[in-house]
């Protein structure tokens, strides 16, 4: 059942925001993520023709992603045990070097916060991603980055009312498709 | 000033507002109106909520600058292996 075609020149365009989240979660720095969407590309691209079709090129794309991931991993757990870490008190008068006492603050943001975050990030793409491209991409430009109404109606040529209508379609759809989970 | 404003006004000015776009006269009138409108009373509140969401400072995005060095790189490797 090849029913999904690939389109490599499409990618960056359509992907890179979704997988760039979705590896922002897991690797926490921003060149590294940037550097694992590339290489992912690049592996896509050389193993196309294994592409089968039954999966959505997103899928796909982030199957090769999640190994790009566990790879860095890897490597950098290979480079283990060439620093050492060492846990001292801040003042001198208590001694020892004791873990428990230092035990992250309970104000401080929690595991389920942080993880809840990442959904969020995930569940906001995966929306963007069933709009028109049209669409997110102007949401996206206004919502996300930042862009003044002028800046995008020039870009677009369009008019600032066709723009609010736009906007409108967009926000009206993107808050239907998250309501279930996060509205 | 007319002092009637339609739902569809209502929602427009809405969204202006989500970006902080609407003029101080807008928005007395967005109010008034989501004082006896139930419907718009509703769209509002889901329009702030996914502007909430959607600025959370977790949620990234790619720049554009960025994009294009990605988009070589790929054409780069899509030219050599045709050729």
């Amino acid at each position: 059942m090849a029913t999904n075609q690939i389109d490599p020149t499409k990618w960056v365009d359509q992907y890179s925001d979704y997988l760039f989240n979705y590896t922002i979660a897991r690797v926490n720095d921003r060149e590294v993520a940037q550097d694992l969407i590339s290489e992912t590309f690049l592996a896509g691209l050389k193993s196309m023709k294994n592409f089968k079709g039954e999966a959505t090129e997103r899928t796909w794309l982030i199957s090769i992603l999640k190994r790009k991931i566990i790879d860095h991993y890897r490597k950098s757990n290979s480079k283990k045990g060439k620093a050492e870490v060492r846990i001292n008190y801040k003042d001198e008068e208590s001694e020892g070097d004791w873990l428990e006492e230092r035990v992250a603050d309970p104000f401080d943001k929690t595991a389920e916060d942080s993880i809840q975050n990442v959904e969020l990030g995930e569940a906001i793409f995966n929306c963007l991603g069933k709009l028109p491209e049209k669409q997110a991409r102007i949401f996206k430009m206004k919502t996300i980055d930042d862009f003044d109404t002028e800046a995008i109606c020039n870009e677009f040529d369009i008019t600032p009312s066709n723009f609010w209508v736009i906007i409108h379609r967009a926000r009206t759809a993107m808050a239907s498709c998250m309501e279930k989970d996060w509205l | 000033m007319k002092l009637k404003t339609e739902c569809h006004e209502a929602n427009h000015i809405c969204d202006k507002n989500q970006y902080k776009e609407a003029t101080f006269m807008e928005k007395v009138r967005l109010n008034i109106h989501l004082i006896y409108c139930r419907a718009c009373r509703k769209y509002s509140m889901r329009n702030s909520k996914l502007t909430k969401a959607v600025n959370n400072p977790t949620v990234q995005t790619v720049s554009t600058s960025e994009k294009e060095v990605m988009k070589q790189r790929l054409q780069e490797q899509l030219n050599s292996s045709n050729s």
